[in-house]
Protein backbone atom coordinates (compact mmCIF):
# COMPACT_ATOMS: atom_id res chain seq x y z
CA UNK A 1 0.00 0.00 0.00
CA UNK A 2 1.33 3.81 -1.15
CA UNK A 3 2.00 5.35 1.79
CA UNK A 4 1.40 8.65 -0.21
CA UNK A 5 -0.46 11.17 1.78
CA UNK A 6 -0.29 14.06 -1.45
CA UNK A 7 0.70 14.67 -4.27
CA UNK A 8 1.76 18.03 -6.01
CA UNK A 9 1.43 18.17 -9.76
CA UNK A 10 3.49 20.59 -11.28
CA UNK A 11 6.60 22.11 -9.54
CA UNK A 12 5.16 25.78 -9.86
CA UNK A 13 2.59 24.70 -7.51
CA UNK A 14 1.49 26.40 -4.45
CA UNK A 15 -0.74 23.72 -3.25
CA UNK A 16 -0.93 20.25 -2.89
CA UNK A 17 -3.65 17.52 -2.97
CA UNK A 18 -4.59 15.61 -0.20
CA UNK A 19 -4.62 11.40 -1.42
CA UNK A 20 -6.12 10.94 1.68
CA UNK A 21 -8.31 12.33 5.02
CA UNK A 22 -5.65 14.08 7.28
CA UNK A 23 -6.21 15.92 10.08
CA UNK A 24 -5.02 19.50 11.73
CA UNK A 25 -1.84 18.92 13.39
CA UNK A 26 -0.43 16.35 10.91
CA UNK A 27 2.91 16.87 9.73
CA UNK A 28 2.75 15.69 5.95
CA UNK A 29 6.14 15.33 4.17
CA UNK A 30 5.19 15.72 0.32
CA UNK A 31 7.55 16.01 -2.58
CA UNK A 32 7.80 17.10 -6.42
CA UNK A 33 10.55 16.52 -8.22
CA UNK A 34 14.01 17.78 -6.51
CA UNK A 35 11.96 19.90 -4.19
CA UNK A 36 10.30 18.27 -1.14
CA UNK A 37 7.57 20.21 1.74
CA UNK A 38 7.34 19.63 5.30
CA UNK A 39 4.24 20.90 6.43
CA UNK A 40 1.89 21.04 9.43
CA UNK A 41 -1.88 21.38 8.73
CA UNK A 42 -3.24 23.59 10.11
CA UNK A 43 -6.34 23.13 8.96
CA UNK A 44 -8.44 19.08 8.29
CA UNK A 45 -8.02 18.05 4.82
CA UNK A 46 -10.49 15.88 3.24
CA UNK A 47 -9.51 13.21 0.68
CA UNK A 48 -9.29 15.29 -2.84
CA UNK A 49 -9.20 18.68 -1.16
CA UNK A 50 -6.51 21.05 -1.42
CA UNK A 51 -3.46 22.65 1.00
CA UNK A 52 -1.21 25.01 0.67
CA UNK A 53 2.44 24.43 0.26
CA UNK A 54 3.33 28.65 0.41
CA UNK A 55 1.64 31.44 2.26
CA UNK A 56 -0.87 32.72 -0.45
CA UNK A 57 -1.31 36.57 0.23
CA UNK A 58 -4.97 37.83 -0.49
CA UNK A 59 -5.41 38.88 -4.28
CA UNK A 60 -2.65 36.67 -5.49
CA UNK A 61 -2.81 33.51 -7.64
CA UNK A 62 -3.47 30.02 -6.83
CA UNK A 63 -1.35 27.66 -9.04
CA UNK A 64 -1.88 23.87 -9.58
CA UNK A 65 -1.09 22.06 -12.88
CA UNK A 66 1.31 24.62 -13.02
CA UNK A 67 -1.04 27.06 -13.92
CA UNK A 68 -3.75 29.74 -12.32
CA UNK A 69 -6.74 27.78 -10.94
CA UNK A 70 -8.11 31.12 -9.17
CA UNK A 71 -7.34 33.50 -6.66
CA UNK A 72 -7.17 33.87 -2.74
CA UNK A 73 -10.28 35.77 -1.22
CA UNK A 74 -7.91 35.91 2.06
CA UNK A 75 -4.55 35.60 3.41
CA UNK A 76 -3.69 31.51 3.45
CA UNK A 77 -1.33 30.16 5.54
CA UNK A 78 0.95 26.90 4.80
CA UNK A 79 -0.54 23.59 5.23
CA UNK A 80 -4.21 25.50 5.26
CA UNK A 81 -7.07 24.12 3.28
CA UNK A 82 -7.39 25.75 0.15
CA UNK A 83 -11.01 25.68 -1.30
CA UNK A 84 -13.97 27.75 -2.05
CA UNK A 85 -14.15 29.72 1.24
CA UNK A 86 -10.44 31.01 0.46
CA UNK A 87 -10.22 31.29 -3.64
CA UNK A 88 -12.25 32.61 -6.18
CA UNK A 89 -12.40 32.09 -10.08
CA UNK A 90 -11.21 34.61 -12.19
CA UNK A 91 -13.79 33.23 -14.75
CA UNK A 92 -17.31 33.25 -16.18
CA UNK A 93 -17.89 35.85 -12.79
CA UNK A 94 -21.43 37.12 -14.35
CA UNK A 95 -21.89 38.51 -10.80
CA UNK A 96 -18.77 41.24 -11.23
CA UNK A 97 -19.63 42.11 -14.50
CA UNK A 98 -22.83 42.86 -12.73
CA UNK A 99 -21.40 45.14 -9.96
CA UNK A 100 -19.05 46.58 -12.45
CA UNK A 101 -21.55 47.82 -15.11
CA UNK B 1 -4.87 -3.24 -36.46
CA UNK B 2 -8.14 -5.00 -36.97
CA UNK B 3 -10.96 -5.51 -34.38
CA UNK B 4 -14.35 -7.30 -34.48
CA UNK B 5 -17.58 -4.87 -36.01
CA UNK B 6 -20.09 -4.64 -38.48
CA UNK B 7 -19.36 -3.35 -42.10
CA UNK B 8 -22.13 -1.03 -42.76
CA UNK B 9 -22.47 1.24 -45.68
CA UNK B 10 -21.44 4.85 -43.55
CA UNK B 11 -19.12 3.19 -41.41
CA UNK B 12 -17.76 0.24 -39.33
CA UNK B 13 -20.33 -0.56 -36.14
CA UNK B 14 -19.62 -2.08 -32.83
CA UNK B 15 -22.96 -3.13 -31.79
CA UNK B 16 -25.81 -3.98 -33.59
CA UNK B 17 -28.98 -1.92 -32.67
CA UNK B 18 -32.47 -1.52 -33.81
CA UNK B 19 -33.61 1.85 -32.57
CA UNK B 20 -37.00 2.86 -31.53
CA UNK B 21 -36.43 6.95 -31.43
CA UNK B 22 -39.49 9.09 -30.67
CA UNK B 23 -39.47 12.32 -33.19
CA UNK B 24 -40.88 14.41 -29.84
CA UNK B 25 -41.44 14.34 -26.30
CA UNK B 26 -45.32 13.79 -27.29
CA UNK B 27 -44.20 10.41 -28.64
CA UNK B 28 -42.10 9.05 -25.85
CA UNK B 29 -44.60 7.02 -24.36
CA UNK B 30 -45.65 5.31 -27.80
CA UNK B 31 -41.87 4.63 -28.51
CA UNK B 32 -41.58 3.45 -24.84
CA UNK B 33 -44.61 0.69 -25.36
CA UNK B 34 -42.83 -0.57 -28.22
CA UNK B 35 -39.58 -0.94 -26.79
CA UNK B 36 -41.30 -2.91 -23.92
CA UNK B 37 -42.89 -5.54 -26.33
CA UNK B 38 -39.73 -6.03 -27.41
CA UNK B 39 -36.94 -5.07 -24.97
CA UNK B 40 -33.72 -6.26 -27.76
CA UNK B 41 -34.66 -2.91 -29.64
CA UNK B 42 -33.00 0.30 -28.42
CA UNK B 43 -35.26 3.32 -26.84
CA UNK B 44 -34.00 6.66 -27.88
CA UNK B 45 -36.99 9.59 -26.44
CA UNK B 46 -35.75 13.25 -25.42
CA UNK B 47 -37.65 15.74 -24.35
CA UNK B 48 -37.07 18.41 -27.40
CA UNK B 49 -39.05 18.50 -31.15
CA UNK B 50 -41.89 20.79 -31.03
CA UNK B 51 -42.48 24.70 -30.15
CA UNK B 52 -39.07 25.61 -30.21
CA UNK B 53 -37.44 28.82 -32.44
CA UNK B 54 -36.61 27.45 -36.14
CA UNK B 55 -32.87 27.09 -35.73
CA UNK B 56 -33.15 24.94 -32.55
CA UNK B 57 -36.28 22.33 -34.58
CA UNK B 58 -33.39 22.31 -37.44
CA UNK B 59 -30.93 21.26 -34.89
CA UNK B 60 -33.09 18.72 -33.48
CA UNK B 61 -33.56 17.09 -36.86
CA UNK B 62 -29.74 17.45 -37.48
CA UNK B 63 -29.54 15.16 -33.95
CA UNK B 64 -32.11 12.88 -34.72
CA UNK B 65 -30.54 11.78 -38.27
CA UNK B 66 -26.89 11.63 -37.22
CA UNK B 67 -28.20 9.54 -34.15
CA UNK B 68 -30.28 7.23 -36.83
CA UNK B 69 -27.16 7.12 -38.92
CA UNK B 70 -24.66 6.16 -35.97
CA UNK B 71 -22.77 2.93 -37.46
CA UNK B 72 -23.75 1.19 -34.17
CA UNK B 73 -27.78 1.06 -35.38
CA UNK B 74 -28.64 -1.24 -38.15
CA UNK B 75 -32.10 0.29 -38.71
CA UNK B 76 -34.83 2.55 -36.85
CA UNK B 77 -38.48 3.29 -36.43
CA UNK B 78 -39.10 6.82 -35.91
CA UNK B 79 -41.85 7.05 -33.37
CA UNK B 80 -43.65 10.37 -34.59
CA UNK B 81 -46.68 12.24 -32.89
CA UNK B 82 -47.89 13.82 -36.23
CA UNK B 83 -48.38 17.35 -35.71
CA UNK B 84 -44.67 18.44 -33.87
CA UNK B 85 -42.58 20.58 -35.25
CA UNK B 86 -39.53 18.10 -36.47
CA UNK B 87 -40.90 16.92 -40.37
CA UNK B 88 -40.57 13.13 -39.33
CA UNK B 89 -40.69 12.69 -43.27
CA UNK B 90 -37.71 14.37 -43.62
CA UNK B 91 -35.94 12.93 -40.57
CA UNK B 92 -36.92 9.89 -42.59
CA UNK B 93 -35.23 10.32 -45.96
CA UNK B 94 -32.05 11.49 -44.83
CA UNK B 95 -31.97 8.48 -42.51
CA UNK B 96 -32.63 6.33 -45.58
CA UNK B 97 -29.82 6.60 -47.39
CA UNK B 98 -27.79 4.59 -45.31
CA UNK B 99 -30.59 2.29 -43.47
CA UNK B 100 -33.45 0.93 -43.39
CA UNK B 101 -36.05 3.51 -41.64
CA UNK B 102 -39.80 3.04 -40.95
CA UNK B 103 -41.97 5.66 -39.65
CA UNK B 104 -45.07 5.43 -37.52
CA UNK B 105 -47.44 8.23 -35.89
CA UNK B 106 -49.79 8.03 -32.77
CA UNK B 107 -52.44 10.81 -34.01
CA UNK B 108 -53.24 8.82 -37.36
CA UNK B 109 -54.78 6.19 -35.37
CA UNK B 110 -54.31 6.15 -31.95
CA UNK B 111 -51.51 4.72 -29.20
CA UNK B 112 -52.85 1.21 -29.61
CA UNK B 113 -52.74 1.36 -33.09
CA UNK B 114 -49.43 2.63 -33.78
CA UNK B 115 -48.34 0.03 -31.06
CA UNK B 116 -48.98 -3.04 -32.88
CA UNK B 117 -48.00 -1.43 -36.00
CA UNK B 118 -44.64 -0.11 -34.61
CA UNK B 119 -43.86 -3.65 -32.56
CA UNK B 120 -44.70 -5.02 -35.76
CA UNK B 121 -41.99 -3.81 -37.89
CA UNK B 122 -39.50 -3.91 -34.81
CA UNK B 123 -39.40 -7.09 -34.73
CA UNK B 124 -38.81 -7.90 -38.49
CA UNK B 125 -36.03 -5.65 -37.82
CA UNK B 126 -35.04 -7.73 -35.06
CA UNK B 127 -35.44 -11.02 -36.78
CA UNK B 128 -33.25 -9.07 -39.89
CA UNK B 129 -30.68 -7.69 -37.53
CA UNK B 130 -30.14 -10.90 -36.23
CA UNK B 131 -29.17 -12.18 -40.17
CA UNK B 132 -26.07 -9.69 -39.99
CA UNK B 133 -22.88 -10.85 -38.60
CA UNK B 134 -19.59 -9.22 -37.79
CA UNK B 135 -16.43 -9.17 -39.50
CA UNK B 136 -12.78 -7.93 -39.00
CA UNK B 137 -12.64 -4.09 -39.78
CA UNK B 138 -9.79 -1.24 -39.59
CA UNK B 139 -9.68 -0.07 -36.00
CA UNK B 140 -9.28 3.44 -37.75
CA UNK B 141 -12.64 3.38 -38.91
CA UNK B 142 -13.33 3.90 -34.34
CA UNK B 143 -14.33 7.13 -33.28
CA UNK B 144 -14.09 7.26 -29.46
CA UNK B 145 -15.43 10.03 -27.66
CA UNK B 146 -13.72 11.07 -24.19
CA UNK B 147 -16.06 12.39 -21.88
CA UNK B 148 -15.37 13.33 -17.80
CA UNK B 149 -18.20 13.80 -15.27
CA UNK B 150 -18.93 13.47 -11.35
CA UNK B 151 -15.16 14.78 -11.51
CA UNK B 152 -13.09 14.97 -8.38
CA UNK B 153 -9.54 15.74 -7.57
CA UNK B 154 -8.57 12.06 -8.88
CA UNK B 155 -10.20 12.68 -12.23
CA UNK B 156 -7.07 15.35 -13.19
CA UNK B 157 -4.26 13.40 -11.49
CA UNK B 158 -5.72 9.57 -12.75
CA UNK B 159 -8.49 8.80 -14.83
CA UNK B 160 -7.93 12.30 -17.06
CA UNK B 161 -4.41 11.44 -17.67
CA UNK B 162 -4.93 7.95 -18.39
CA UNK B 163 -7.73 8.62 -20.88
CA UNK B 164 -5.30 11.02 -22.60
CA UNK B 165 -2.55 8.53 -23.09
CA UNK B 166 -5.45 5.88 -24.74
CA UNK B 167 -6.38 8.91 -26.77
CA UNK B 168 -2.97 9.22 -27.95
CA UNK B 169 -2.96 5.82 -29.04
CA UNK B 170 -6.51 5.77 -30.53
CA UNK B 171 -4.91 8.16 -32.86
CA UNK B 172 -1.67 6.74 -33.34
CA UNK B 173 -3.86 3.66 -35.15
CA UNK B 174 -5.26 5.81 -37.25
CA UNK B 175 -8.94 6.42 -35.07
CA UNK B 176 -10.71 9.24 -34.17
CA UNK B 177 -11.03 10.79 -30.72
CA UNK B 178 -13.59 13.65 -30.00
CA UNK B 179 -14.21 15.73 -27.19
CA UNK B 180 -16.56 18.49 -25.64
CA UNK B 181 -17.51 20.27 -23.13
CA UNK B 182 -16.64 23.82 -24.14
CA UNK B 183 -17.93 25.26 -20.33
CA UNK B 184 -14.94 22.64 -19.07
CA UNK B 185 -12.01 24.26 -21.59
CA UNK B 186 -12.40 28.14 -19.98
CA UNK B 187 -9.13 28.79 -17.98
CA UNK B 188 -6.93 26.27 -20.06
CA UNK B 189 -7.80 27.09 -23.45
CA UNK B 190 -4.26 28.93 -23.86
CA UNK B 191 -2.91 24.81 -23.72
CA UNK B 192 -5.27 23.52 -26.46
CA UNK B 193 -4.86 26.08 -28.39
CA UNK B 194 -0.87 25.55 -28.65
CA UNK B 195 -2.08 22.14 -30.12
CA UNK B 196 -4.52 23.24 -32.63
CA UNK B 197 -3.25 22.44 -36.11
CA UNK B 198 -3.62 26.04 -37.49
CA UNK B 199 -5.18 29.25 -36.35
CA UNK B 200 -8.78 28.93 -37.55
CA UNK B 201 -9.09 25.73 -36.04
CA UNK B 202 -7.50 27.80 -32.98
CA UNK B 203 -9.78 30.61 -33.32
CA UNK B 204 -13.25 28.36 -33.63
CA UNK B 205 -12.12 26.72 -30.59
CA UNK B 206 -11.74 30.50 -28.99
CA UNK B 207 -14.88 31.44 -30.06
CA UNK B 208 -17.00 28.46 -28.93
CA UNK B 209 -15.85 28.91 -25.49
CA UNK B 210 -16.20 32.81 -25.75
CA UNK B 211 -19.90 32.06 -26.52
CA UNK B 212 -20.41 29.48 -23.62
CA UNK B 213 -18.84 31.82 -21.60
CA UNK B 214 -20.96 34.78 -22.25
CA UNK B 215 -24.06 32.27 -21.77
CA UNK B 216 -23.15 31.71 -18.54
CA UNK B 217 -22.04 35.07 -17.63
CA UNK B 218 -25.03 36.93 -18.86
CA UNK B 219 -27.53 35.44 -15.72
CA UNK B 220 -25.48 37.65 -14.05
CA UNK B 221 -23.86 35.12 -11.11
CA UNK B 222 -20.57 33.29 -10.68
CA UNK B 223 -21.47 30.00 -11.82
CA UNK B 224 -19.70 28.29 -9.08
CA UNK B 225 -22.08 25.83 -8.14
CA UNK B 226 -22.85 24.84 -11.70
CA UNK B 227 -19.37 24.45 -12.93
CA UNK B 228 -17.95 22.86 -11.14
CA UNK B 229 -20.93 21.16 -9.71
CA UNK B 230 -21.83 20.98 -6.02
CA UNK B 231 -19.71 17.42 -6.38
CA UNK B 232 -17.20 18.68 -7.77
CA UNK B 233 -16.77 20.96 -4.69
CA UNK B 234 -17.46 18.12 -2.56
CA UNK B 235 -14.79 16.19 -4.39
CA UNK B 236 -11.93 18.99 -4.21
CA UNK B 237 -12.76 20.71 -6.61
CA UNK B 238 -12.21 25.02 -6.08
CA UNK B 239 -12.66 26.91 -9.77
CA UNK B 240 -13.90 25.75 -13.52
CA UNK B 241 -10.36 26.87 -13.82
CA UNK B 242 -8.84 23.90 -11.77
CA UNK B 243 -11.85 21.39 -13.17
CA UNK B 244 -10.68 22.41 -17.03
CA UNK B 245 -6.91 22.19 -16.18
CA UNK B 246 -7.98 18.22 -15.12
CA UNK B 247 -10.50 17.83 -18.05
CA UNK B 248 -8.54 18.11 -20.30
CA UNK B 249 -5.25 16.03 -19.76
CA UNK B 250 -7.95 13.53 -21.38
CA UNK B 251 -7.33 14.75 -25.00
CA UNK B 252 -3.83 13.81 -24.99
CA UNK B 253 -1.00 15.31 -26.83
CA UNK B 254 -2.40 15.05 -30.24
CA UNK B 255 -2.55 17.76 -32.34
CA UNK B 256 -6.25 19.17 -32.46
CA UNK B 257 -7.47 18.67 -35.97
CA UNK B 258 -10.71 20.02 -35.74
CA UNK B 259 -13.79 22.09 -34.37
CA UNK B 260 -17.37 20.98 -35.01
CA UNK B 261 -20.71 22.02 -34.00
CA UNK B 262 -23.33 19.97 -31.56
CA UNK B 263 -23.97 16.66 -32.89
CA UNK B 264 -22.20 16.92 -36.45
CA UNK B 265 -20.22 14.38 -37.90
CA UNK B 266 -16.62 14.76 -37.99
CA UNK B 267 -14.81 14.76 -41.35
CA UNK B 268 -11.31 14.47 -40.91
CA UNK B 269 -9.45 12.02 -38.40
CA UNK B 270 -7.89 12.86 -35.35
CA UNK B 271 -8.25 14.73 -32.64
CA UNK B 272 -11.79 16.43 -33.10
CA UNK B 273 -13.45 19.24 -30.58
CA UNK B 274 -17.51 19.70 -30.39
CA UNK B 275 -18.76 22.55 -28.96
CA UNK B 276 -21.44 21.02 -26.47
CA UNK B 277 -22.21 21.43 -22.68
CA UNK B 278 -20.55 18.95 -19.78
CA UNK B 279 -24.02 17.48 -18.16
CA UNK B 280 -23.89 14.24 -19.31
CA UNK B 281 -27.37 13.93 -20.77
CA UNK B 282 -27.04 16.21 -23.68
CA UNK B 283 -23.39 15.69 -23.82
CA UNK B 284 -23.27 11.86 -24.49
CA UNK B 285 -26.14 12.80 -27.17
CA UNK B 286 -23.79 14.69 -29.00
CA UNK B 287 -21.01 12.33 -29.23
CA UNK B 288 -23.17 9.83 -30.81
CA UNK B 289 -25.17 11.78 -33.22
CA UNK B 290 -21.05 12.58 -34.37
CA UNK B 291 -21.00 8.87 -35.04
CA UNK B 292 -18.84 7.96 -31.93
CA UNK B 293 -19.04 4.01 -31.46
CA UNK B 294 -17.77 4.05 -28.06
CA UNK B 295 -17.74 6.51 -25.24
CA UNK B 296 -14.75 6.45 -22.34
CA UNK B 297 -15.84 7.80 -19.36
CA UNK B 298 -13.73 9.05 -16.39
CA UNK B 299 -15.58 9.69 -13.02
CA UNK B 300 -14.54 10.81 -9.75
CA UNK B 301 -17.38 10.32 -7.84
CA UNK B 302 -19.30 8.03 -10.09
CA UNK B 303 -21.68 8.52 -13.06
CA UNK B 304 -23.44 5.80 -14.19
CA UNK B 305 -25.18 6.50 -17.47
CA UNK B 306 -24.51 5.22 -20.56
CA UNK B 307 -26.40 6.32 -23.82
CA UNK B 308 -28.52 3.81 -25.45
CA UNK B 309 -27.16 3.20 -28.62
CA UNK B 310 -23.23 3.74 -27.76
CA UNK B 311 -21.42 1.67 -25.36
CA UNK B 312 -19.97 4.03 -22.52
CA UNK B 313 -16.58 2.61 -20.65
CA UNK B 314 -16.39 3.97 -16.85
CA UNK B 315 -12.82 4.53 -15.75
CA UNK B 316 -12.01 5.99 -11.97
CA UNK B 317 -9.49 6.43 -10.17
CA UNK B 318 -10.64 7.10 -6.95
CA UNK B 319 -10.29 3.77 -5.37
CA UNK B 320 -13.34 4.04 -2.87
CA UNK B 321 -15.81 5.23 -5.37
CA UNK B 322 -14.20 1.86 -7.30
CA UNK B 323 -14.97 -0.68 -4.59
CA UNK B 324 -18.64 1.11 -3.48
CA UNK B 325 -19.74 1.69 -7.12
CA UNK B 326 -17.96 -1.59 -8.15
CA UNK B 327 -21.46 -2.03 -10.06
CA UNK B 328 -20.73 0.74 -12.45
CA UNK B 329 -16.89 1.29 -12.99
CA UNK B 330 -15.98 -0.91 -15.76
CA UNK B 331 -11.80 0.08 -15.87
CA UNK B 332 -10.68 0.49 -12.10
CA UNK B 333 -7.96 2.60 -11.79
CA UNK B 334 -7.10 2.05 -8.47
CA UNK B 335 -3.45 0.40 -8.93
CA UNK B 336 -2.00 4.16 -10.12
CA UNK B 337 -3.79 5.47 -7.37
CA UNK B 338 -1.55 2.73 -5.05
CA UNK B 339 1.27 3.56 -6.81
CA UNK B 340 1.02 -0.24 -8.10
CA UNK B 341 0.86 0.33 -12.05
CA UNK B 342 1.84 3.07 -14.25
CA UNK B 343 -0.04 5.92 -16.21
CA UNK B 344 0.99 3.98 -19.44
CA UNK B 345 0.42 0.53 -18.27
CA UNK B 346 -3.23 1.40 -17.31
CA UNK B 347 -3.66 2.95 -20.69
CA UNK B 348 -3.14 -0.44 -22.31
CA UNK B 349 -5.05 -2.10 -20.26
CA UNK B 350 -7.79 0.89 -21.16
CA UNK B 351 -7.02 0.12 -24.83
CA UNK B 352 -7.35 -3.14 -24.67
CA UNK B 353 -10.76 -2.48 -22.86
CA UNK B 354 -11.97 -0.86 -25.88
CA UNK B 355 -10.81 -3.64 -28.07
CA UNK B 356 -13.26 -6.45 -26.15
CA UNK B 357 -16.00 -3.57 -25.89
CA UNK B 358 -16.03 -3.51 -29.59
CA UNK B 359 -15.78 -7.09 -30.50
CA UNK B 360 -18.18 -8.50 -27.32
CA UNK B 361 -17.50 -6.99 -23.64
CA UNK B 362 -20.80 -5.02 -22.46
CA UNK B 363 -20.40 -2.55 -20.32
CA UNK B 364 -21.52 -2.14 -17.13
CA UNK B 365 -24.31 0.67 -18.42
CA UNK B 366 -25.17 -1.94 -21.40
CA UNK B 367 -25.69 -4.49 -18.49
CA UNK B 368 -27.67 -2.37 -16.10
CA UNK B 369 -29.73 -0.77 -19.06
CA UNK B 370 -28.71 2.37 -17.18
CA UNK B 371 -29.00 4.51 -20.42
CA UNK B 372 -33.10 5.71 -21.09
CA UNK B 373 -32.51 9.41 -19.96
CA UNK B 374 -30.95 11.54 -22.69
CA UNK B 375 -31.22 15.13 -24.06
CA UNK B 376 -30.57 17.04 -27.00
CA UNK B 377 -28.67 20.28 -26.24
CA UNK B 378 -30.84 23.25 -27.54
CA UNK B 379 -29.96 27.23 -27.30
CA UNK B 380 -33.29 28.92 -27.27
CA UNK B 381 -36.01 29.17 -25.65
CA UNK B 382 -39.65 26.50 -25.34
CA UNK B 383 -42.17 29.09 -26.94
Amino acid sequence: MNQRKAIIVDEEDNVASALANLSRGEDVEVSIGLITYKIKLVSDIPFGHKFALKRIGKGEFVIKYGEVIGRATKDIEVGEHVHVHNVESLRARGDLQKTSS
Amino acid sequence: MEISGYDRVNGVGVRNHVAVMATVGCAGDAAERIVQLYPKAKLLVHLQGCAQTPPDIELVEKVLVNLALNPNVYSVLLVSLGCESVNADKVADKISSAKNVEVVRVQERGLSNAISKGSEIVKKMCDEAEKVSRTKVDFSEIKVAIKCGASDSTSGIISNPVAGRVADMIIREGGTVIFGETTEIIGAEHILAKRAIDDTVARKMFTAIEEMEKRAMSMGVDMRGGQPTGGNIKGGITTIEEKSLGAICKTGTSKLVDVIGYGDVPSKKGLIFMDSPGREIEALTGFAAGGAQIILFTTGLGAPQGFPIVPVIKISGNPEVCARLNEHIDVDLSPVFYGKESLNEAAQRLFNEIVDVAAFKRTKAEILGYEKFFNIYVKGPVI
